[in-house]
C-alpha cells in the first residue's frame, strides 16, 4: 500500500513550495504531485553515487565511509590554503559545522551565491533591501515585475503560488486583479504572459533603472527618446503602472546580476524601488536559485559577520569578494585543496577556474555523480536533504522552514559527514601537535 | 561563408533544471549543449536550427561546439546557451574584482561546423590536460 505524505517541502529552488504530495511504496517514492517539472525530477531522484570512493592511480576505488572521511580529513589538514565551497543544496545545520571546520583549518569558505546572487548581496550591504515575505506579495501585490528573470523556466511554480497567478486575500480574482511586467533581453515564455514586455539591450539594465528613477522622481524631461534600447513611451507606461499600483513587487534574477554593471545594477534596482515609494508601496526581492542558497548566507552572517566568500586564513574573518570568492581563488591558482559539497562548480564555473580543480586534491560530498566527480580524489555520497534527511532552510524571502525526511536511506547525511570530518581533522591535529 | 557576431547569454532552462542532478546523462547533454539563435542569425549562417546542425561558439575566453537551435523571442545578435559546462567553456574566469564572472553579455562569434559536440567527460578530460 502506498503511503501518502502531504505538505512536503520541495528542495529544488528558492520557492521551497510546501504543498507537495508524495507517495511512498516499499520505502521508495513512486509519485509526486504539485511540484514543477524540476522539483518532481529532484524528488523522484536519479542514479546515485553508490559508495564512498578514493582515487588511486587515476581510478575511483570504492571504500568505507570511515576510510573516505579519514582521507578527506588528511587532505584538509595537509592543505595550506583549502577552499570549502558549495553548501546550497544542504541544510543550515551542515553550514554551521562547515563554518566550524573552516575556522579550524583556516580555510576560504564560499557558497554558490558567489556565481548567482552574490552581486545582490553586495548591493544590499550598500543600500539595504525594502522587501517583504512572499505571503505579503501573494495577498497584496497588484503589480508584479520580473526583471531579468524567467520564472516559467527557473522558478516554475512561483507565479502560481506567490505572485501573478495566485489568488490573494485582497486580490481574490488572482491575475484578473493584477498586472505583470517582464523586462528582459529576449521575449521569454514569462514575457509572453505579461501585460507589458520591455525589451532591454544586453547589459543596459542600469540605464533603464536610472531612467525610471528619473521619471518617478518627476524628471521625465531629462530622459531621452530611447534608453538601453527601450523607447521612452514604454518607460513612461511602466512608471504610470507603478504609480497607479497599490503594492509593487520587483523580482530580479540573473539577468541583472550576471551582466553589465552587476552589483551596481542591483543597487539601481533597489533605488528604483525606493523612488516608487514617493507614489505607492514598493518592494523588491532577489529570485534565489538553489533552495537553501540563502540559508548559507544567513548562517555565515550570524557566525562570521559576512554572508559568503570569507577567508579565515588569518585567524579572523576577512571578506573581499573578487579576492576571497571561489572563482577568483581557483582562477588565481591560489587554493591547494578543495572540499565541494552540495554543488557542482565543474559544471557552473568558467573553464579557467575549473582547470585548477584538476591540479589539486578535491573532496566531493554529493548524492550524485556530476562533472566535479571527474576531479574528485575523495567521493562521499550523501543523503538528499529534504527527502532523506531533515533540517532548516531559508526561502528566497528569508523565511526559515524545516524540510522533512520522507524516506529512510543508507546514505549518511551531509551534517553527519561534516561532523565526522571535523572530528577527524581535530584528532589528526591533536596527534600531530599542530596548532 | 562567414560567422555571425552575437552577444551571448547563459541561464536556466526547464530542461536544464530537470536534469540538474542527472548531468552525466544524454538528456542533460541534449538539453544543455545547445545554442539558441534568432531566425535572422540562423539564416545568415545557412542553418535550419532544427537540432541536426552544430555551431562553434568562440569568445575571448575559449571555444565550444554545440547544437544549433532556433530560439523563440531572440532579437538578431543575441544568442543563448543554457548554463552548464558547455556555456562555461566560453565564459571568462576574470571577475574584474567583484567575485562574479560575466555569464551574460559576452561578445561571441558563431560559425557553422561539422565537428561533434563533446560529452561532459570529454570536456572535463580536456581541462585535466
Amino acid at each position: 500500500m502506498a503511503e501518502q505524505y502531504t505538505d512536503v517541502l520541495c528542495p529544488f529552488c528558492g520557492c521551497i513550495c510546501d504543498d507537495i504530495v508524495v507517495e511512498v511504496e516499499d520505502g521508495k517514492i513512486t509519485k509526486v504531485k504539485g511540484a514543477c517539472a524540476m522539483g518532481k525530477s529532484k524528488i523522484m531522484g536519479h542514479k546515485r553515487i553508490e559508495k564512498p570512493a578514493i582515487r588511486e592511480d587515476g581510478e575511483l576505488r570504492a571504500c568505507s565511509y570511515d576510510e573516505a572521511i579519514r582521507k578527506a580529513a588528511e587532505i584538509l589538514v595537509e592543505a595550506r590554503r583549502p577552499l570549502l565551497y558549495g553548501w546550497s543544496s544542504t541544510v543550515c545545520e551542515t553550514h554551521r559545522i562547515g563554518i566550524e571546520l573552516a575556522i579550524e583549518i583556516g580555510a576560504v569558505i564560499d557558497n554558490t551565491a558567489s556565481v548567482c546572487h552574490g552581486p545582490s548581496v553586495l548591493a544590499i550591504q550598500d543600500v539595504g533591501l525594502p522587501s517583504c515575505t512572499l505571503g505579503q506579495i501573494k495577498n497584496r501585490a497588484d503589480l508584479v515585475i520580473y526583471w531579468g528573470s524567467n520564472p516559467v523556466f527557473a522558478h516554475a511554480n512561483h507565479m502560481k503560488r506567490y505572485s501573478y497567478l495566485a489568488k490573494g486575500f485582497f486580490l481574490p480574482g488572482g491575475r484578473k486583479d493584477k498586472k505583470m511586467v517582464v523586462v528582459d533581453v529576449r521575449e521569454t515564455k514569462s514575457a509572453k504572459m505579461a501585460d507589458l514586455f520591455i525589451r532591454v539591450k544586453p547589459g543596459k539594465d542600469y540605464l533603464v533603472f536610472s531612467a525610471l528613477r528619473a521619471i518617478l522622481r518627476g524628471h521625465e524631461d531629462v530622459v531621452p527618446e530611447e534608453v538601453g534600447g527601450v523607447p521612452k513611451k514604454d518607460l513612461l507606461a511602466l512608471a504610470e503602472m507603478v504609480k497607479n499600483a497599490k503594492f509593487v513587487i520587483t523580482f530580479f534574477g540573473m539577468g541583472v546580476t550576471h551582466s553589465g554593471a552587476r552589483h551596481n545594477n542591483v543597487v539601481n534596482a533597489i533605488e528604483f524601488t525606493r523612488a516608487a515609494h514617493l507614489h505607492t508601496k514598493s518592494t523588491i526581492m532577489p529570485m534565489r536559485g538553489h533552495y537553501n542558497v540563502n540559508g548559507f548566507n544567513q548562517v555565515c552572517t550570524w557566525l562570521l559577520g559576512f554572508p559568503f566568500a570569507v577567508d579565515l586564513s588569518q585567524g579572523y574573518p576577512w571578506y573581499n569578494p573578487g579576492e576571497t570568492s571561489a572563482v577568483d581563488v581557483l582562477a588565481a591558482r591560489e587554493c591547494d585543496a578543495a572540499l565541494i559539497i552540495a554543488s557542482d562548480p565543474a559544471a557552473h564555473f568558467p573553464a579557467d577556474a575549473v582547470k585548477h580543480l584538476a591540479r589539486i586534491p578535491v573532496i566531493q560530498i554529493d548524492p550524485y555523480a556530476n562533472p566535479t566527480t571527474a576531479f574528485a580524489d575523495v567521493v562521499i555520497p550523501s543523503a538528499i536533504c529534504g527527502i532523506e534527511a531533515e533540517g532548516s532552510v531559508y526561502r528566497m524571502d528569508s523565511v526559515p522552514l524545516r524540510v522533512r525526511k520522507i524516506i529512510e536511506s543508507d546514505f549518511m547525511s551531509d551534517e553527519e559527514i561534516m561532523r565526522r570530518i571535523l572530528e577527524e581533522v581535530r584528532a589528526i591535529k591533536e596527534k600531530e601537535g599542530k596548532e | 561563408m562567414g560567422g555571425v557576431r552575437v552577444i551571448l547569454i547563459s541561464g536556466r532552462t526547464i530542461e536544464q533544471g530537470t536534469n540538474l542532478e542527472n548531468k552525466l546523462s544524454e538528456a542533460y547533454k541534449n538539453a544543455v549543449a545547445v545554442c539558441e539563435l534568432s531566425e535572422e542569425d540562423l539564416k545568415k549562417l545557412g542553418l535550419k536550427g532544427d537540432g541536426s546542425e552544430r555551431v562553434r561558439v568562440r569568445t575571448a575566453a575559449g571555444e565550444v561546439v554545440v547544437t544549433a537551435k532556433k530560439g523563440a523571442g531572440y532579437p538578431e545578435g543575441v544568442a543563448f546557451i543554457p548554463m552548464g559546462p558547455w556555456a562555461n567553456a566560453v565564459v571568462s574566469a576574470d571577475t574584474k574584482g567583484a567575485g562574479m564572472p560575466f555569464f551574460k553579455g559576452i561578445e561571441a562569434e558563431i560559425e557553422k561546423t561539422e565537428e561533434e559536440v563533446l560529452s561532459v567527460e570529454e570536456l572535463m578530460r580536456r581541462y585535466a590536460e
